[in-house]
């Protein structure tokens, strides 16, 4: 569709542009501000340039973090995204059962957060929860708050819980809109269910599958609620990714300036991937236009 | 050519999915004592005493209200502002057009704790600080562009021609919009309201940080009593409970419209 | 090769058909000659594709049985039936290159790489895509994707029809008559049956030896190209075939005529004597170019208020009033017509009599 040129499209963005400049562009104009001084009190600074990156880039703790943050993501891709295909293969396609399948995927995608938190706070415990107390039965020795690969594996566990049923929504909204036809030559060229899956679901599933993936990517890049009900962080560091230590350097430490350095540099790996997301989705766009 | 297999396969899921949730359902409706006492799959003395105390505690009720009208606010301002935008980002070819768009989706994806201080420091400073409309506003941040974002793929599908024609038959611009246009994309409208609606009830982090009192979130005010009150279980139970009601109701409403949301991929 | 036949063949999308109108397909009997080139014409929901679908066993039949070779295949499924079939829209593999894609169906049944590729350059070449065969079949033009879908029919070699449902919609219309040769050409060269759905009488009637033609989920006449149109078995057929359409009138029987108001038509003596038996309300059908303009005032001649004549280039058409009905008479060129009253002739060899819309005087001349 060709669109008409007109600045003067300008004015309907401008209400937009000024709500999100208010919430994104002076808070983005603080965390530079910090990143470059060194705050004694309030309303007093003193400029030290770089310092403060130099410092957080060499944080070992930042390292830790970062590491624990990198594995994590890729281990809810691995489990979320094949599970997730594989329960939208198998949801119904239409009338009632598929409605009702619909509602109760997502219900777990509109639980608050810390809800969700403490959803697996309760369930996971070995004394009044029936996960922990199944596990507790069945012999292993198992204490999300001691123990540290207890506590990754719970919260893990909480992710894929939590969110496949969005990768399961997207790949039903694809699997839906492939058109019949499809099917019925596949039938007839006489192709086996994997060869249906291999050449005609999974192509067109490209589409949202790469939305699906950099959401999730994303996402848990930034997850900070879950693991800081369930555990705050612990035990030790277990839990403890990138956002759990930027809080607890801004608020924990008041660490104003490596916390705002720190800021700038994860916003930026964000903004990388964003972009790459945004290319993504222009290409796709294309292709399918 | 659904097979028994799936079906199996797929209650199994459905069943794994819910059963933390019947948990937690179970013991909101147990006494703490019962709670600590021995686990039992049904609780021995149903009582509704937790909710009751929910329903009756203004400290507690007040956070559901707190929640549900910053919710709401949100979902207002975000919808009025992000509906003209996206009518010029669909229709309009203008100075600066993508590098707006590309600048708004960085903002569904900046990561909240990144702004956590200084949003601290700026909602105090223009006295928006514990106010519903200062965490309706503070969620703006992802939301306006999310909604931007789906309501732009709703309006793309709708060919210019109409448009065209409506100008043609002398509608001016607010009449054409609101009359006409609005109309057309009922479905992408109830959408977005949707995932607005969502994702600023399921945040924590800003809601919690920009209140203390007189707008804090059912969800902040359920950390708190518990670490308050030692380890009340049950109240904590019935809290959640309550807080996953208001979104089944939701998806309830938008469900056959849900798949064509995220068919666009644009959450 | 294989001669397919339909015995008493209905079907319902209802799980519980009550009455008639519950019937996409009312009641088909029909045998497919080997072959054969088959159009399957009708307009859109008059069960065209269900028919097909039928054939092929992407859908099983409510009622009755479908034979190959004499063989109940009622419940095979499509795979197990050796038959192909090209949809609407080219259905394609995507992610594969064309080679690929008209390999698949051959692979799929375990046939040895060296028989594949052998088959794969044959088909290529007839239909002529060998250039592409390497190129990912996605860039490719809705033509060629058509192609490729008939391709993966065509590399069967035991294939025992090809099933095409509007094969032609997407493609553009200077490609369409390029592609419906070539679909001819193949069908010569081949001699596979092709059975082809359509809506498209011009379609149709340049592609096939035999017109099936199908309304309201039953079969009114299947016949050559020229049957239907000088020997409409029904008044559908009349109507739909031909352009302009069949005239009609309601009429009755009295004695040697067919009358109409206070018209008298002649009618031929075998036709009065298969008429004369028929209860209930007649109708009289004839086509516009059957109608002669009765210029020397014959015997039977009737009067009518011409009101308009249109030029098509190749022929004009003529509407013309005969009490409160509309006729359309198609006239040749040299012959000179004014409007106002003129008189015209309907010659009893084309007067067709039909009742409860069936032809009632068949071969009567």
């Amino acid at each position: 569709m060709d669109k008409w040129e007109d600045n003067k499209a300008w004015f309907l963005v401008v209400p937009v542009f000024l709500i999100v400049a208010f919430s994104a562009i002076i808070p983005l104009m603080t965390v530079v501000n910090y990143s470059i001084q060194d705050i004694l009190a309030p309303g007093k600074g003193v400029f030290v340039g770089v310092e403060w990156f130099r410092e957080i880039l060499s944080d070992s703790r930042l390292h830790g973090a970062l590491i624990r943050q990198i594995i994590y993501t890729f281990s809810i891709l691995a489990i979320e995204i094949p599970l997730g295909i594989m329960i939208a293969l198998l949801m119904p396609a239409r009338g009632f059962s598929s409605s009702i399948s619909l509602v109760i995927v997502a219900i777990p995608l509109l639980i608050p957060w810390n809800v969700v938190g403490t959803i697996f706070q309760i369930f996971g415990r070995g004394d009044i929860g029936l996960g922990g107390a199944f596990l507790h039965k069945i012999g292993i020795d198992y204490n999300y708050a001691s123990d540290s690969v207890d506590a990754w594996l719970t919260v893990l566990t909480m992710d894929v819980w939590h969110w496949t049923p969005l990768v399961v929504l997207l790949c039903f909204a694809g699997l839906r809109a492939i058109p019949d036809a499809y099917y019925q030559a596949a039938k007839i060229d006489g192709a086996s269910k994997w060869a249906v899956f291999r050449f005609i679901q999974l192509p067109k599933l490209k589409g949202v599958l790469i939305i699906a993936v950099l959401l999730r990517f994303m996402d848990s890049f930034m997850i900070y609620t879950e693991p800081f009900v369930l555990s705050g962080g612990g035990p030790g560091n277990a839990t403890t990714f990138l956002s759990q230590y930027l809080a607890q350097l801004a608020i924990g430490q008041f660490d104003l300036g490596p916390a705002a350095a720190f800021s700038l540099i994860y916003f930026l790996i964000i903004l990388l991937f964003c972009f790459i997301f945004y290319t993504f989705m222009q290409n796709a766009e294309k292709e399918n236009g | 050519m659904r097979t028994k297999k799936q079906s199996f396969l797929l209650i199994l899921y459905f069943i794994l999915l819910m059963l933390p949730i019947y948990w937690l359902i179970n013991m909101s409706l147990k006494t703490n004592i019962e709670i600590n006492g021995s686990l039992t799959l049904f609780p021995d003395n149903f009582t509704f005493a937790n909710y009751i105390k929910i329903f009756t505690d203004a400290s507690w009720y007040t956070g559901y209200l707190n929640s549900i009208k910053y919710v709401v606010i949100n979902t207002l301002i975000s919808l009025s502002v992000a509906l003209p935008a996206a009518y010029a980002f669909s229709r309009y070819k203008f100075l600066g057009d993508k590098h707006l768009f590309f600048w708004l989706l960085t903002n569904r994806m900046s990561p909240p704790a990144v702004f956590l201080l200084p949003f601290f420091q700026l909602y105090q400073t223009v006295g928006l600080f514990d106010t519903h409309v200062g965490v309706a506003l503070a969620h703006c941040l992802f939301n306006v562009p999310l909604s931007v974002w789906i309501l732009e793929g709703f309006m793309s599908g709708i060919p210019k021609e109409i448009d065209e024609t409506a100008f043609i038959d002398g509608y001016s611009f607010p009449k054409f919009f609101i009359s006409i246009f609005i109309p057309l994309i009922r479905a992408g409208i109830g959408v977005t309201a949707f995932f607005c609606f969502m994702f600023s009830w399921v945040e924590l982090l800003l809601a919690r940080t920009l209140t203390t009192v007189n707008a804090k979130p059912i969800s902040a005010i359920m950390t708190r009593t518990v670490s308050a009150s030692g380890m009340d279980w049950g109240l904590l139970a019935a809290a959640g409970v309550l807080t996953i009601i208001p979104g089944i109701i939701v998806i309830w409403f938008v469900r056959n419209h849900m798949a064509k949301g995220f068919a666009l991929g644009r959450v | 090769m294989t001669r397919i036949a339909l015995d008493q063949i209905a079907h319902s999308y209802l799980p519980k058909p009550d009455g008639k109108d519950d019937y996409a397909l009312k009641k088909i009997d029909t045998i497919w000659d080997d072959g054969a080139a088959y159009a399957l014409l009708g307009p859109s929901g008059c069960g065209k594709t269900t028919l097909l679908n039928i054939i092929s066993g992407l859908l099983t039949p409510s009622e009755g049985k479908v034979l190959y070779d004499g063989v109940d295949v009622t419940n095979l499924p499509p795979e197990k039936r050796n038959i192909a079939q090209v949809f609407q829209f080219p259905v394609l593999y995507d992610t594969m290159t064309v080679f690929d894609n008209l390999a698949f169906p051959l692979r799929n049944r375990g046939i040895e790489k060296k028989e594949v590729d052998k088959r794969v350059y044959e088909v290529a070449e007839l239909l002529e895509l060998t250039p592409f065969l390497k190129k990912k079949a996605k860039g490719l033009g809705a033509d060629s994707k058509q192609k490729i879908s008939l391709g993966r029919g065509l590399v069967r070699k035991d294939v025992a029809a090809i099933l095409f449902d509007e094969p032609l919609t997407v493609i553009d219309p200077h490609l369409k008559w390029l592609l419906r040769r070539k679909l001819k050409e193949i069908h010569e060269q081949t001699g596979i049956t092709f059975i082809y759905v359509t809506h498209d009488q011009v379609e149709a009637m340049t592609f096939a030896d035999k017109v099936v033609v199908m309304y309201e989920g039953e079969i009114v006449q299947v016949g050559t190209p020229r049957e239907l149109f000088e020997n409409p078995e029904h008044t559908f057929v009349g109507y739909f075939i031909g352009s302009p359409g069949m005239n009609f009138l309601d009429c009755r029987l009295d004695g040697k005529y067919a009358v109409y108001g206070d018209t008298k038509i002649p009618l031929s003596e075998k036709t009065i004597e298969m008429a004369k038996n028929i209860n209930g309300p007649l109708q009289l059908g004839i086509r516009p170019m059957y109608i002669e303009f009765d210029l020397d005032g014959k015997e039977g001649s009737i009067p009518v208020e011409v009101s308009k004549i249109e030029d098509l280039g190749h022929c004009r058409i003529v509407t013309a009033d005969l009490s409160g009905n509309e006729l359309k008479i198609r006239i040749p060129e040299g012959v000179n017509i004014q409007t106002g009253t003129q008189k015209i002739f309907f010659p009893p060899e084309w007067t067709k009599l039909y009742s409860d819309g069936k032809l009632i005087n068949k071969g009567a001349i």
